[in-house]
């Protein structure tokens, strides 16, 4: 018994650790209806940010750590938005419990980037996410080139230096 | 011995899969793996005698869940095995297998899927169909969906078929055939004159119906019972608006003891947003909402419908000492909450400004009469209860007032401090009858250190003071993180006011971590203190347990 699990928990370590040495070359989004925080339909292969880099970070209200990432995103946003011209998306995948609560939330904590809801997570599961805080970057074309899940203090530092190199066009996909 | 080996093999023809790259040049492979191990050990000061819970030494949970996408088609799976479920998850659970597998082809205009899926019509108050990992909550929808948008701002969607229930495959005149169909209009896209109008309006609508043959050998029970539901989303300004009714036609079950009264909720919230300030409001009511494929399940399991409780959801260790769980049978409550900045460089708010969150929740009863003089309240094979649609019944189930405030003082130092007063109902909802209303005062503060740009040092202290259950607690959490990599942490629960003094227990962890980008493993030692996990409302119980608790999860 004990050993089926050691051999599985190892499965998924060496598949890990090897998978994350080389994110997907070209892999892009996938083709998802999720909503504004108007309420309205959105598709997600409408996400866009002409030529230039995206993060993408999925969160709730309930998680705290998420938050914690999107108040360090927003504490630097201005910056990084005139550095890189970097698009912010912050998924929320809140259900119907407090999927209302997020749009005076969001302003309430005069967040500035774009916030999408995903009430039954169909694009969390689409992009395999698990855990979250999860957080994307997007290269100009679309391309996820990085992905990361947890958040510690200072991971802000890491996430935007990639962005600059993916916003010169020095990032390669699977290094760092 | 051959499980194993075909774990291995697609585990590792997965890396090699990816690696290469695609044989179709434009195909994709996505997946994420989680395998959680639980390994108890005898602990005298909790009442564990012996290394077994539930008769096993081990609990193991592990799934690992694939997507292939080729253009407009996409197809995958998930595997799961519970080798027996770590304690506190379903026993039905115990086993292996594909639980979920499914092929859909997806355009601009049309989307087709088979097999297994997910969805939700509204907010999920006639169907919504979806899966929690850390609950074992999984009611996926076996059959086809169909959706169809004939003209921007029109969806249409179907659905046909059986849901998931642990492992037990669909036999006839077993569980319930699902059917269900939703439209939703958006008038601003579909009337285009209207579409930059200030007043944005959508309007939804839903009809489901099940069908379970009548195997009950007691009550003559009605085999097609049918659900409908009509929604809007109203934006005026800064003003949002919305609402959802739902009528259920009749559904004696075992949940509500086999009356048959219909079923009706309501849910109508409402929110003003505006740069630095966000007032939310929401009422809601359910009135014998349980809708399951099977009359006979009570457990978590095959519920058709979703009743989302309407609760702030406490994460912090004491604050989720006493979570609430939505009623099915009857509930009313609304609940209030403000979030405002103090604006950077005002007084109060210092050169990083300062968070203001307040919240009041309340949810009662529904107040009850007899539907004649010879039936009493919920009596089996009645019309169960009457009830006005707006009156509160007496018995306050839960409420909370929340306040916390955020606040970060220099670019190293920020605080969280939270103050919680409870009133909750813990004969009702954890089944402690005959208990009296724990009221409980809970204070929070929660501090982060950040000594250099990527290490930082976050504890937390902890009071729970009350008269009632078990008394007084306190806790206490020291966490250690250097960026991006590694976490450390110790905490502590102490249950020191225990009337009790040989219950006067700590419940100690450690734990630690390590990630490198999607790859997450963290093992943590101690106790685990009895309990309810809950997640949306849905809940599991948890027994008391101490040992070893690994988790490792990847995706790619």
């Amino acid at each position: 018994m004990m050993k089926k699990v050691l051999i599985f928990s190892l499965a998924i370590l060496i598949s890990g650790f090897i998978t994350a040495q080389e994110t997907k070359q070209g892999s892009k989004l996938p083709s998802v209806n999720i909503k504004t925080l108007e309420g309205q339909t959105f598709n997600t292969k409408d996400i866009n940010n002409n030529g230039k880099p995206i993060i993408i970070s999925f969160w709730a209200l309930w998680c705290t750590p998420c938050k914690k990432e999107l108040n360090a995103y927003n504490d630097n946003y201005e910056d990084w938005q005139e550095e890189t011209g970097v698009k912010i998306i912050a998924v929320s995948i809140d259900d119907s419990r407090s999927s209302a609560k997020v749009l005076p939330f969001v302003r309430g904590k005069d967040w500035e980037f774009e916030v999408l809801l995903d009430p039954n997570s169909d694009f969390k599961r689409a992009m395999s996410v698990n855990m979250i805080p999860h957080t994307f970057i997007l290269d100009g074309e679309g391309n996820i080139v990085y992905q990361h899940t947890s958040y510690y203090e200072g991971l802000e530092d890491e996430i935007f230096e990639i962005v600059e190199k993916v916003a010169a066009g020095e990032y390669e996909s699977g290094t760092k | 011995m051959k499980k194993l080996v075909t774990i291995l093999i697609f585990a590792l023809s997965l890396t090699t899969t990816v690696t290469a790259q695609g044989f179709l040049g434009k195909s994709e492979v996505h997946g994420s793996f989680e395998a959680d191990g639980m390994y108890y050990h005898a602990d005298k000061d909790l009442g564990i005698t012996d290394s077994l819970i539930n008769g096993n030494i081990f609990g193991f949970n592990g799934f690992a869940d694939i997507i292939y996408t080729l253009g407009d088609f996409s197809a995958g799976f998930r595997y799961e095995a519970y080798l027996p479920p770590i304690a506190g998850f379903d026993p039905s659970l115990d086993g292996q297998g594909f639980p979920y597998l499914w092929a859909s082809y997806t355009t601009e205009k049309f989307s087709f899927t088979v097999g297994n899926f997910y969805e939700q019509f509204g907010n999920g108050l006639v169907l919504r169909t979806y899966q929690e990992w850390t609950l074992g909550y999984d009611n996926s929808i076996n059959g086809i969906r169909i959706i169809y948008e004939p003209t921007k701002g029109i969806i249409l969607k179907g659905v046909y078929g059986t849901q998931r229930y642990f492992w037990a495959k669909y036999a006839k005149n077993g569980r319930g055939v699902i059917k269900g169909f939703d439209g939703e209009i958006n008038i601003n896209d579909v009337f285009g004159s209207l579409s930059d109008s200030k007043i944005k309006l959508i309007l939804g609508g839903s009809a489901v119906s099940k069908y379970q043959s009548d195997q009950n050998p007691f009550y003559k029970l009605p085999q097609n019972v049918g659900a409908f539901a009509g929604r809007f989303n109203l934006g005026i300004g800064r003003f949002v608006f919305t609402s959802e009714y739902a009528h259920i036609i009749n559904d004696p079950s075992a949940v509500n003891n086999y009356i048959y009264k219909p079923g009706n909720g309501l849910t109508f919230a409402g929110s003003y947003s505006t740069k630095g300030l966000g007032i939310f409001a929401m009422f809601k009511r359910n009135d014998n909402m349980s809708y399951k494929s099977d009359e006979a399940v009570t457990s978590n399991a095959l519920d058709i419908n979703f009743l989302p409780p309407l609760i702030e959801a406490h994460t912090y260790m004491l604050a989720s000492m006493y979570p609430y769980a939505t009623q099915p049978n009857g509930e009313i409550g609304f609940q209030f909450e403000i979030i405002y900045s103090v604006p950077k460089k005002s007084k109060l708010g210092g050169k990083y400004g300062m968070s203001i969150n307040i919240n009041y929740s309340q949810m009662n009863d529904i107040a009850r009469e007899r539907v004649n003089d010879t039936s009493f309240i919920g009596e089996s094979g009645t019309m169960g209860w009457k009830s006005d649609f707006f009156k509160f019944g007496k018995q306050i189930f839960n409420r909370d007032l929340t306040i916390e405030i955020d606040k970060k003082f220099n670019r190293r130092f920020k605080s969280i401090f939270k103050y919680i007063y409870q009133d909750y109902d813990i004969s009702t909802i954890l089944g402690h009858t005959g208990d009296p209303n724990v009221k409980a005062n809970i204070g929070i503060v929660d501090m982060t250190w950040k000594f250099t740009s990527k290490k930082a040092i976050r504890w937390e202290l902890q009071g729970l003071w009350t008269k009632q259950d078990k008394g007084n607690w306190a806790a206490a959490l020291i966490e250690y993180t250097v960026s991006p990599h590694w976490f450390f942490s110790i905490a502590d629960q102490y249950n020191y006011g225990n009337d009790h003094t040989s219950e006067r227990i700590h419940y100690y962890t450690g734990s630690f971590g390590y990630t490198l980008r999607t790859t997450r493993l963290s093992l943590t030692y101690g106790r685990q203190r009895e309990g309810v996990v809950c997640v949306g409302g849905v809940c599991r119980q948890v027994p008391a347990s101490s040992g070893f608790y690994l988790t490792v999860s990847s995706s790619f």
